[in-house]
C-alpha cells in the first residue's frame, strides 16, 4: 500500500467508528482521540481495522505511534502495509 | 390468551412508537424472541417477549403508545384458536376462492409492495380488496427497508433529566470514595495483551466490571431496586455499564450475571453492547433488568466521578481514569497507577459503613486480577 491507500483505509475505518465526524477537518499531526473523541473502545476498534485492512500486526505498545494521521501512515509504510480482503 | 404490554425500558420512559413488526399475527413466539423495534428516546430498541405461544392483534406501527398499552395478544400454541379470531369479523367477506376481486388501485399499490395477492383479504361487504386493505396489510407484514437507529439527542435529554431529578428527590444519597493501586492490574493486563491479536485484547473496563460484580456477591445489598423504599434484592448480577453516546447522552444496559463470565466473555459482551447503544439494537431485557450502574470515565475521562443513583437501583459505582501518582509502598514513595473509585448509596438501604467494605472488596479484587 502507499501513503494515499493508508490514508484512505485509515478514514474507512474511522468513518465507521465515529460516522458523524467530519474527516476532512482533521488535520494530520491531530491527535485522532482528541479530534474525534475516541475513547479506548474506539481506539481499540480503530486499530483492528487498520490491521485487518493492512495485514500488519500492531502490538499494544505501539498504539502511541498511531494517534495521528501523519504517524500511522509513516508506521504502516514501515512495516510493509498490504492491502488485505477488507483493505479499502 | 394474554396480552403483550408495552415494557417500562428505564424509569424515565412513558411511552414509545412500535416502528416495525418482526412478526407476523399467527406466528409462532417463545420466551426471548425479539417481536418488534420499539422507537424511544434511547434510540430503537429490539423489544423481547416473555409469553409463549401464537401472537395476534399486532399494535399499529408509528403511533405513540404509553407504558403498559396492549401492543398484542398472544395465544397458548396448543389452545384452539377463539372463536372470534377464526371466524371474520361481521361485515367482512373473504373474497371466493379462484378468483381474487381487488381495485386497479389497490393491485398496483401490493403488486408495488411486493405483496402476494393470495394473501390478501377484503375488509369491505362485497369481498373486494381495496386500497385500504393493501395498505393495512403492507404495515403488518413488510419489514421496514431501512431498520431504524439512533435517537433524538433533545428527547434523551428530557428522559435522562426526569429520571436524575426524581432520583435527586427521592433518594437520600451518601457518597464514599477511595483510591485503587491500579498496578498490579495494568502489569496483567499488558501482559494478556501482548501476544493476542488485537481482537482479543482486553481494556481496563473489563476488570473493573468483573471486580465490582465479584464484589457484590459478598454484598448483595447494593444489587437490587427499591420499592417503596423497601429493597428487594436483584434477580442476579445484572450491571448497567454506563456508556456516553456521540452527540451527547448516555444509557446503561445490562450486562447479565456479570460474575459469571470470563474476562474475554465480558470483553466480547461490552463491545457488543457499546456497538449496539450507538447504532441502534438494544433489547429490551438489557433497560429494565440493571440491577445496579457502574459509571468508568476511560482513559481521557476526569479523575473521578460521584454518580447519580439511577432509579429504581439503590447504588452506582464510578472509576475515574488511570493516573500516575505518587503512592507508599512498604514505607517508600513509588510512582504507581492510581484509579478513583467511589461508591453512590441509598441511605434508605444501606449506611456508609457496608459502603466501604464493598468499595474494599473491589480494590481488593483488582489486586489478583489473575483471579478474575
Amino acid at each position: 500500500m502507499n501513503a494515499a491507500e493508508i490514508l484512505h483505509l485509515a478514514t474507512n475505518v474511522l468513518a465507521g467508528i465515529a460516522p458523524e465526524a467530519d474527516l476532512t477537518q482533521v488535520r494530520g499531526n491531530e491527535d485522532l482521540r482528541e479530534a474525534l473523541d475516541l475513547d479506548s473502545m474506539d481506539f481499540l476498534n480503530f486499530v483492528i481495522g487498520l490491521g485487518q485492512g493492512s495485514g500488519v500486526a500492531i502490538p499494544e505498545s505501539d498504539y502511541p505511534r498511531l494517534f495521528t494521521l501523519d504517524q500511522l501512515v509513516a508506521y504502516l509504510l514501515a512495516h510493509g502495509a498490504q492491502a488485505g480482503p477488507s483493505g479499502g | 390468551m394474554a396480552a403483550f404490554l408495552m415494557p417500562a425500558l428505564g424509569a424515565d420512559m412513558e411511552s414509545a412508537k412500535v416502528a416495525q413488526w418482526l412478526v407476523k399475527p399467527g406466528d409462532r413466539v417463545k420466551p426471548g424472541d425479539v417481536v418488534a423495534v420499539v422507537e424511544t428516546h434511547k434510540g430503537a430498541i429490539d423489544v423481547e417477549i416473555f409469553l409463549d405461544g401464537v401472537i395476534d392483534e399486532l399494535a399499529p406501527i408509528d403511533e405513540s403508545l404509553p407504558v403498559g398499552a396492549v401492543l398484542a395478544q398472544v395465544r397458548q400454541a396448543d389452545a384452539p384458536p377463539p372463536q372470534a379470531a377464526r371466524e371474520p369479523p361481521p361485515g367482512t367477506a373473504v373474497a371466493p376462492a379462484g378468483r381474487l376481486r381487488i381495485s386497479p388501485a389497490a393491485r398496483r399499490r401490493a403488486l408495488a409492495l411486493g405483496l402476494d395477492l393470495a394473501t390478501l383479504r377484503a375488509s369491505c361487504v362485497d369481498g373486494a380488496v381495496t386500497l385500504a386493505d393493501v395498505t393495512s396489510a403492507a404495515s403488518m407484514s413488510a419489514p421496514a427497508p431501512v431498520r431504524p437507529g439512533g435517537f433524538d439527542p433533545a428527547q434523551m435529554r428530557q428522559a435522562i433529566a426526569a429520571a436524575m431529578s426524581r432520583s435527586k428527590r427521592e433518594i437520600p444519597h451518601y457518597y464514599l470514595t477511595d483510591s485503587i493501586d491500579f498496578t498490579a492490574a495494568s502489569v496483567w493486563l499488558e501482559r494478556w495483551n501482548l501476544d493476542k491479536p488485537p481482537q482479543q485484547r482486553l481494556l481496563g473496563a473489563v476488570l473493573l466490571l468483573k471486580a465490582t460484580a465479584r464484589a457484590l456477591v459478598e454484598f448483595p445489598q447494593f444489587n437490587g431496586f427499591t420499592d417503596d423504599g423497601r429493597f428487594r434484592p436483584g434477580p442476579g448480577i445484572h450491571v448497567g455499564w454506563a456508556i456516553a453516546l456521540r452527540g451527547g447522552g448516555l444509557v446503561a444496559p445490562a450486562i447479565h450475571d456479570a460474575e459469571r463470565h470470563t474476562l474475554p466473555e465480558l470483553m466480547g459482551a461490552l463491545r457488543d453492547l457499546v456497538q449496539r447503544a450507538r447504532a441502534g439494537g438494544l433489547r429490551s431485557s438489557e433497560l429494565t433488568d440493571p440491577t445496579i450502574t457502574v459509571t468508568s470515565l476511560g482513559e481521557r475521562g476526569a479523575q473521578s466521578v460521584l454518580g447519580v443513583i439511577y432509579p429504581p437501583q439503590v447504588a452506582i459505582v464510578g472509576f475515574g481514569r488511570v493516573v500516575q501518582q505518587p503512592w507508599v509502598v512498604d514505607g517508600q514513595v513509588r510512582v504507581r497507577s492510581v484509579i478513583a473509585s467511589s461508591l453512590a448509596g441509598d441511605h434508605r438501604v444501606s449506611d456508609g459503613h457496608l459502603g466501604g467494605l464493598l468499595l474494599g472488596a473491589i480494590n481488593q479484587a483488582l489486586q489478583s486480577p489473575e483471579t478474575l
